[in-house]
Formats: C-alpha cells, sequence, structure tokens
C-alpha cells in the first residue's frame, strides 16, 4: 500500500481516426482494388490535427512543463492513426514524441486496427497488439507497459490474455451493470489473473468534459476548472483513483475551440493540484502505486459506447453480424497471405469504425454516431462495406489460393492471358508482312506490265501468275482469320471476368464450375490451335 | 360534419394512385366520429363499396329539368331568376340552334342523353378537358341538392367541380394536391392544366398537399400563401394476412419490380438502365416493369435494343389483387420517380415484406427510414442498392423487418384525423368572416 493520504487523478484519451472508405459501385468488384476516400480522410484528419491535436498537444506540452513533473497524462494511439498522420500530418506525429520524450505522458498498447479482434479470438488479439507494440516502438519511441482494448472493450477473458502478454494495467468502462454498488474510483483486478490491474473510467465525470461542456441546458453550464476540481474533491473521501477517460477529439473538434475548452484544460491540472488531494499519475503508475480493492468479475464483453455500455454499437443489428462474420471468416487465409497490398487493406477494413456505420441506433440516438459519419444511413454503410469485402475476397483467392480448385481456375486465366499476348504479337508480324507482301506484289505487277509487250518474257508471267494467286488467296483469306482472331482476343477477356467473379461462387458449385473450367480449357486450345494456324500462315510466307 | 367530396376515380375502377389515395382517405374519414362522406365521380359503374360512404356518380343525376338555385352565392335570391341555368342538349344539331339562339352567355349548355342525364365515359380519354366542364356542371346540381358542411375536391380534374360547388353552396372549398402538372410533365406544363389548377388553388379557402416537395412546388409555382398550404402525408391501408400468402415461384432468380404507369414522370428509363449494369454482373436476376403508359412502347425498344430482354419482362396494367401478388413475388422494389408528389406503392411493397429503391424525388422519402434512397438519375447508385439488397441476405432481412414495423404505423385514421381538424379549423375561418 503507497501513501494512502494521496489519491491519483488519471487522464486518458484515445486518439483514433478510421480510414474512411470511399463509395464503392458493386461494377466495380474485381477491376478496382483502391478503397479509400483519400480527400475525406486527408481533409478531416488535417482539419482535426489543426483544431485538436496540435493546439492540444502544444497546450499539454506547456502545462507538463509548467507543472514539472505533477501533471501527467495518458494517450492510446491506434495503428490507423499513426499511419493516417505519417501521411497527412506528420508535425502531430512529431509532437507527440515531443510529449513521449517529456517522461510525463504514457501511450497505451492497442489493437492495430482499431479492432474488433479480441471478440474472434486470442491470437487474433495477440498479434494485432504486437503489430501495435512495434508501430509505437518505431514512430513515438515507446514500450508500452500498460494495455486498452479497442473502445475499451473489455471482458476477464481477454484481461486473462493481456495479463499472460505481460501489461500490468487495463483501462475500460465503469459500466453500472458491471459495478453495482461498486465505485469506479479504485483499482481493481482481473477475475482471472489478478495480477492485471483494471482501472474504470468515471462516466459522470469524463462526460461533463466530453459531451456537456458546452450544453447550455446543463445544469452546471458553464463548467469552469474551479468548478470541476471542486467536484473531484468531493469524491475524496470515499475514492483513490479518478479516472478521466474520453476521446481527444474532445478538445477543439467535438467542444469547438469558442466553448472554451482550451481554458478550461489550461486552468484545470492548477485548480486540482493546488485544491484537491489528487495527484496526477498515468496508467501504469496507478498501477504500481495502488492496491487492487476487489476482483471484477466481467463475464460479458462491456465498452464504453453508447447507453448500453455493451458491443451494441458494432454488433447489434444482423447486417453488423453479418459484416463482422464474413470479414473474419477471411482471416485464417489472411494469415498466409504475403501481399502487402492485401494485408494493408486487412489491417484497415478491419476498424470497428465500419461496424458502427451500420449500426440502426443511428435513428435513435444518433448524434454521437454521426461523428464524422461518411454515410446517410446504416443500409448504405452496410452496402457500401459488403461491396468492398466482396471485391477484397476476389482478390484475396487470386493471390492466395487455398484449395486446388483456386489454383486451377488461376493457372488457366494466366494460361489464357499469355496466350493472348502471343496472339496480339502474332497478329502484328502478320499485317506487317502483309503489307510488305502487298507492295512487294504491286511491284511486281508493274514489273510485269512493262515487260508484257516483250514476247520472250510471256512464260514467265504466266509462272508469276501462278505464284500470285495462292498469295492473292491468302491475302483474302488471312483478314477474315484475323476478323475471328480478334473477336476471339475481344471474348477471351470477357470470359475471364467470368472467372474471377465465379471464384465466389465456386466453393458452392464446384461442379459446374469445374464444368466451366473445362469449357475454358476448351477454348485455351482453340485459340492455340488458331494460333498455330496463324503461324503456318505467316511461315508459308 | 358532411363532407361532399368530388374525386375521379373509386376503386375498384382505378388507373393509380389518385383513387386508392382518396378512398383509403375516406375510409379514413368515415371512421372519425361525426364525419359523413358523400363521394362524387363522375361515372358510378355500380359495383363500388358503399359501406362507408354514399356514392354520387354524375352520370346518374338528371340535369334537364332541374333547377339549380343560387342559395348562397348571389343574394338577393329573388332577382335572378330561379331557373335553370343550364341548359341541357341531347346533340349537336340542338347545340348549334341553342348557340344561335338567345340563350343568356351566363347559361351553362350541356349535352345530356334521352333521360336528361349527363354521359361520363370516367376515364382519361380525349374528352378529358369536355369530361371535366360536364362534370362541374353537375357538380352545381348535385350541390344544390344535397346538404353539406364543406367541400373537397381532389386533383385538378375535380377542382373546377369543387369551384362550382362552392359557388352554387357557398361552403368552403378544400382542394387536395396529388399531383402538380410539373410533375406530370416533366416542366413542360400544360397552360391550359396550369389555369386549372390555379383557379382552384386560388379558390379553396385550404389546400392539402401530399409531401412538403409538393407543397414547394404549390407555393412556388402556383404563388399561392405558404399559410393555405399544409401537407398531409398519405397512408396504406393494412393488408390481411391472408394476403400474405406468397405464390410458388418456379425458379429460384431473384426479381427485381418496377411498378407503376409507363411515363416520364415515373423515370421508367432509368430502371432499365440500372437493371442492364446489374445484369452485366449477376446472371441469375430476373426485372419486371409491370404498368402501361405512353412510354412502354418505347421502354421495349429500349430494352431490346440493350439485349437485356430475356431478362427483362414488361406485364401491361395490373389491376387489384394482381398487384399484390406481382409485390409478393419480388425481392427488391424500384420507384425511380423523377417527379413524385407522394408514392404509395412503396408503402404497398413493404406492406408485402418487399425492400424498397426510392427516388429522393418522391414525397414519400420524407416519410420513410428504412428505404433506400437515391437521386432518380444516379443509376449506378440504384444498380448497386438493386444488387446489394439481392446479394446480402443480412440486408434484406432488415429492410423487410424494419421496413414492414415502420408502414404499419402509417394508418389512414391518422392522416384523417389531420384532414378532420384542417376541416374544423376551415369553417372556423370562414364562419369568423361571415
Amino acid at each position: 500500500m503507497s501513501t494512502p493520504q494521496k489519491k491519483a487523478i488519471c487522464l486518458y484519451f484515445q486518439v483514433h481516426q478510421p480510414f474512411r472508405l470511399r463509395r464503392y459501385r458493386f461494377f466495380e468488384m474485381g477491376h478496382e482494388h483502391y478503397y479509400y476516400d483519400d480527400f475525406m480522410n486527408e481533409s478531416i484528419l488535417r482539419r482535426i490535427a489543426s483544431n485538436c491535436y496540435l493546439p492540444t498537444n502544444n497546450l499539454l506540452l506547456d502545462l507538463i512543463r509548467k507543472h514539472k513533473g505533477k501533471f501527467k497524462v495518458t494517450f492510446s494511439l491506434t495503428g490507423i492513426v499513426i499511419d493516417q498522420l505519417r501521411l497527412y500530418a506528420p508535425e502531430v506525429l512529431a509532437s507527440f514524441r515531443e510529449l513521449a520524450e517529456t517522461g510525463c505522458v504514457e501511450f497505451l498498447a492497442e489493437t492495430n486496427s482499431h479492432s474488433l479482434a479480441s471478440l474472434m479470438n486470442r491470437e487474433r488479439f495477440e498479434l494485432q497488439v504486437r503489430v501495435h507494440g512495434e508501430k509505437m516502438a518505431e514512430h513515438i519511441g515507446y514500450q508500452p507497459t500498460s494495455i486498452r482494448n479497442t473502445e475499451l472493450i473489455y471482458s476477464d477473458e481477454i484481461g486473462n490474455w493481456m495479463a499472460d502478454m505481460g501489461y500490468k494495467a487495463v483501462v475500460t468502462e465503469g459500466a453500472k451493470h458491471i459495478l453495482g454498488w461498486k465505485s469506479p474510483n479504485f483499482v481493481y483486478c482481473n477475475a482471472i489473473n489478478p495480477r492485471l490491474k483494471v482501472l474504470l473510467r468515471n462516466y459522470t465525470l469524463s462526460d461533463d468534459i466530453a459531451f456537456r461542456f458546452s450544453d447550455t441546458s446543463w445544469s452546471s453550464y458553464p463548467l469552469a476548472a474551479d468548478k470541476y476540481a471542486s467536484w473531484i474533491k468531493g469524491l475524496a473521501p470515499s475514492s483513490e483513483v479518478v479516472n478521466i477517460f474520453m476521446d481527444y477529439e474532445t478538445f477543439g473538434e467535438h467542444q469547438k475551440k469558442e466553448t472554451g475548452i482550451f481554458d478550461f484544460l489550461k486552468h484545470m491540472p492548477d485548480a486540482i493540484i493546488k485544491k484537491t488531494p489528487f495527484k496526477f499519475m498515468t496508467v501504469s503508475e496507478v498501477a504500481d502505486n495502488y492496491q487492487p480493492v476487489s476482483l471484477l468479475h466481467v463475464p460479458s464483453p462491456i465498452s464504453w459506447a453508447d447507453e448500453e455500455r455493451d458491443l451494441t454499437a458494432w454488433m447489434g443489428n444482423e447486417l453488423q453480424t453479418a459484416a463482422v462474420t464474413k470479414l473474419y471468416s477471411m482471416a485464417e487465409k489472411m494469415a498466409g497471405c504475403s501481399s502487402e497490398q492485401l494485408q494493408r487493406d486487412w489491417v484497415y477494413l478491419q476498424s470497428s469504425d465500419h461496424f458502427y456505420y451500420m449500426s440502426t441506433k443511428f435513428f435513435s440516438d444518433g448524434a454521437v454516431h454521426a461523428y464524422f459519419n461518411p454515410y446517410e444511413n446504416p443500409y448504405q454503410a452496410f452496402m457500401n462495406y459488403m461491396n468492398i469485402l466482396s471485391d477484397f475476397e476476389i482478390r484475396l483467392k487470386t493471390l492466395c489460393p487455398v484449395d486446388y480448385h483456386d489454383e486451377e481456375v488461376n493457372r488457366l486465366s494466366e494460361t489464357i492471358q499469355s496466350k493472348d499476348h502471343v496472339i496480339i504479337e502474332l497478329q502484328e508480324k502478320l499485317t506487317k508482312l502483309e503489307k510488305k507482301a502487298g507492295t512487294a506484289n504491286k511491284r511486281a505487277a508493274a514489273k510485269t506490265k512493262g515487260k508484257a509487250a516483250a514476247a520472250p518474257a510471256g512464260k514467265k508471267v504466266a509462272t508469276t501468275r501462278v505464284a500470285a494467286a495462292p498469295a492473292g488467296k491468302k491475302t483474302v483469306a488471312a483478314p477474315s482469320g484475323r476478323k475471328a482472331v480478334t473477336a476471339k482476343a475481344v471474348t477471351t477477356p470477357a470470359g475471364k471476368k467470368a472467372v474471377t467473379a465465379k471464384t465466389v461462387a465456386a466453393h458452392e458449385v464446384k461442379k459446374s464450375a469445374a464444368a466451366k473450367t473445362d469449357a475454358r480449357k476448351a477454348s485455351v486450345k482453340k485459340s492455340a490451335a488458331r494460333k498455330s494456324v496463324a503461324k503456318k500462315g505467316a511461315g508459308s510466307k | 360534419m358532411r363532407v361532399l367530396m368530388f374525386g375521379w376515380e373509386f376503386p375498384p375502377h382505378i388507373a393509380g394512385g389518385l383513387g386508392t389515395a382518396s378512398y383509403g382517405l375516406t375510409r379514413g374519414l368515415a371512421s372519425q366520429k361525426d364525419v359523413d362522406v358523400i363521394f362524387v365521380v363522375p361515372k358510378a359503374y355500380g359495383d363500388e363499396d358503399q359501406s362507408i360512404v354514399s356514392l354520387i356518380g354524375a352520370n346518374t343525376v338528371s340535369v334537364a329539368f332541374k333547377k339549380v338555385k343560387y342559395r348562397y352565392f348571389m343574394k338577393p335570391v329573388e332577382k335572378i331568376e330561379v331557373f335553370s341555368r343550364l341548359v341541357p342538349y341531347t346533340d349537336p344539331e340542338d347545340f348549334w340552334k341553342m348557340t344561335r339562339g338567345e340563350v343568356a352567355d351566363t347559361d351553362l349548355l350541356v349535352s345530356t342523353n334521352k333521360q336528361g342525364k349527363v354521359d361520363f365515359s370516367g376515364t382519361y380519354g380525349a374528352n378529358l378537358m369536355d369530361e371535366i366542364y360536364k362534370y362541374s356542371v353537375v357538380a352545381q346540381v348535385i350541390a344544390s341538392e344535397q346538404e353539406f358542411d364543406i367541400i373537397h375536391a381532389h386533383d385538378w380534374l375535380a377542382y373546377p367541380a369543387g369551384i362550382a360547388a362552392k359557388a352554387v353552396s357557398g361552403k368552403p372549398l378544400v382542394i387536395h394536391v396529388h399531383a402538380t402538372d410539373f410533375d406530370r410533365s416533366g416542366g413542360n406544363v400544360n397552360p391550359v392544366v396550369f389555369k386549372m389548377e390555379k383557379e382552384g388553388m386560388d379558390a379553396a379557402d385550404k389546400i392539402i398537399t401530399v409531401s412538403n416537395l409538393t407543397r414547394e412546388i404549390v407555393i412556388n409555382n402556383y404563388d399561392i400563401d405558404p399559410e393555405k398550404v399544409e401537407t398531409v402525408y398519405n397512408a396504406v391501408e393494412p393488408l390481411h394476412h391472408s394476403e400474405l400468402d406468397v405464390p410458388a415461384r418456379a425458379y429460384d432468380d431473384k426479381i427485381v419490380t418496377f411498378l407503376g404507369r409507363i411515363t416520364l414522370q415515373k423515370g421508367p428509363e432509368y430502371f432499365i438502365e440500372a437493371a442492364r449494369m446489374v445484369l452485366s454482373r449477376m446472371p441469375k436476376v430476373r426485372f419486371v416493369m409491370a404498368g402501361s403508359g405512353d412510354m412502354m412502347e418505347r421502354m421495349m425498344r429500349h430494352a431490346a435494343s440493350l439485349r437485356i430482354t430475356d431478362r427483362f419482362y414488361f406485364t401491361g396494367f395490373l389491376r387489384g389483387n394482381d398487384v399484390f401478388t406481382m409485390l409478393r413475388m419480388s425481392d427488391v422494389y424500384v420507384m425511380p420517380s423523377v417527379s413524385e408528389p407522394f408514392g404509395i406503392s412503396p408503402l404497398e411493397a413493404m406492406q408485402s415484406n418487399v425492400p424498397v429503391i426510392i427516388s429522393k424525388q418522391s414525397g414519400v422519402a420524407e416519410l420513410l427510414t428504412h428505404a433506400v434512397k437515391v437521386d432518380f438519375w444516379d443509376i449506378e447508385a440504384m444498380a448497386d442498392a438493386i444488387y446489394g439488397i439481392l446479394t446480402y441476405p443480412a440486408l434484406s432481412r432488415m429492410f423487410i423487418m424494419n421496413g414492414k414495423e415502420e408502414v404499419d404505423k402509417l394508418k389512414w385514421e391518422k392522416a384523417a384525423t389531420h384532414v378532420k381538424d384542417i376541416y374544423t379549423r376551415v369553417l372556423k375561418q370562414t364562419s369568423q368572416q361571415i
């Protein structure tokens, strides 16, 4: 037990922006493999960077310097937001590094793609956390010791995995239905592995800033730093740790600059340090300094989303379940896939945000679901996502064939492609030769005309004529043959498309597909045959 | 409260949404306390359901020897001759004689049959303008014979009748705009129709529009005081469970349906274009264009030129139960209307458990949440939505479930309550004026 007099306050901010998807139509499937709305992503991220990330980072930096180690904060950056910052706002990444160097800022581990992997299986979750750890080390220069899961999703089982991975603390929601009479203002520990400490969000105090700050109809409006500090002070007799967790975008984006949110943030640390017995600590420091008061049983997953504080924001309706199921049905194949492009898309497509947009709660309490939502309604979100996922599946099957059947189809379509290529080359040759032959014939004809006057040459004329005749025939026959070949060339790509399209349905209708592959083989043979004819033709000339 | 209602169609003899809507509203009103409806149509066939309203066919009203009394309009009554200003004639010869004779300018000439009644075709044929005129003449006779408190006229065909009835009786007139000529013509407004509409709107004490979309048109294009115009959304008759049996399908192809008049207003060509896009990527789909209209032949040729007729079908005009059978067989219902004041048919589709795609240029889009809404010209979005619903069963199930729930909440009783409220206000307002 550490100093029982001193209490801790823990500020933690989530930084995340998904790669929003562009409008992807079904007829693009199999042709277009770029899924992101670059313009929207860049403009949203640039806007947030200048409204929130940069000014708030600077303010925090000033506060940390001013309070000389007495003011501390904790962040979590998703792998996806790191990617976006690298693309669109590298200066933000630099300022996070600067924050990290102060020693007063902790960064948490989490899933790389802000995904729901923890609800799928352990390996996938661990893999994602590992990848995220590498990213943090590379771009922020930080080795996380505590962890949080996507949207603070937590259950006993997930906590156990985290403990096994060596993390000392996790942050999650102080959900009423889990706590019952218990207070969120103490440290708890995981029910399976007590080594993992659990920090619970005080949602009243957190939402006072995150949601109610600028609400003029709120009885406590306007909220000033002193007032806030007095509330926290009031908690002192019956609490050890107050956890204030929220989206980082609260500062300057959800609560605009004009609401005075920055002034609030500027004066809040001072007020708390001076007027309350609370001391700022990061998540890991809390874990180091406080002993858990009890086990916390969380048999089914909780999160910090919506009123329900459960998973219904992402897996609450049939659309969401279908989309999540389809996505993770490809996980096994993805494990064996080495394509960088596919792996990148795989990461971005896993963002829980895509499923959040499909929530039908959008219709009733949609305000929060509407933050940066690129879709008009959940149906549109679902259709767009599923179209993209279908294309992704097609690519996955082509690039990482799983069964014999896919391989066979791939092999055949490759053959078709290469043979098409050969045919085109030969055609070009053929037309060149024909042109040459044509001019040669004309010249020959002109010569014979000139020589016709000379009687002794008569015999020769006859022979050239004979010789010319079959050549003429050839030139007549050749164009029609060429047409047939080009027609074939036109049809084959279409056939190929059919092949790729069919791979989707391949599993259900193996037999019919097999029949089709036979047909394709035949067509390949045919085109090969035609080519050999063309070759012969060219050769005879 | 007795309402004298002028319509143009009454089930089962209907050609489109107008008949369905005015009938639904009448039923809703009939279920209200102390509202009686006298419904007038140009032609009564005799097989209409008269349990809820007293239906009068204008063709059954004898006008020949009637005296139309102008009780309220022109006072004192004694000063004008209390004899009918209707001058019936039975053949063109008579008409010629009369126009040559000393018929006063204010007298109305109307052609009658041997029984002294006026013949109506009750359709939208070549003599439409003549029929509208005759209808308004007979409306005067009816208005002078019946007791009522308020007049309600549905759509421009009945506006002149409503105006005439108001002139005779002095009772307030409510007109119900189910469509304007801006919707029907795609912008090439017929000046004669426009004049009739404008006169109707000017004469009306209150205008009911079927959507805010239409309300805007009425206010902006007809220069009407916004205060006078109010939106009452249409509803849909609840389906009985026995009607929900799905007919067995002989094939497992999906069916995508367009149902409505094949006219410019309904945007059939966008449906065909979307069909072409879907068919190029999906083999097991069939498209059905149900209905008839002036663009049908052109659409058939268009489909043929795109070489999709082996998967694209035309059914011609569907009536009564056939409509629901068609809907029940469908997997997606598409309404790509270029300009649709309301559009009841998507509601019927949702009742039949069919997901719907509707154009944003329809009034019903203001009302519905659980429907795909696309711009009528955005065939890519339309094709994409069709593909999505056909391909992803979860999506289709969500639409069916939520759509059904949503549409079941739309009741004619609600619309009728609103209309009754409007009547009450109009009556109060006019009584104050007097």
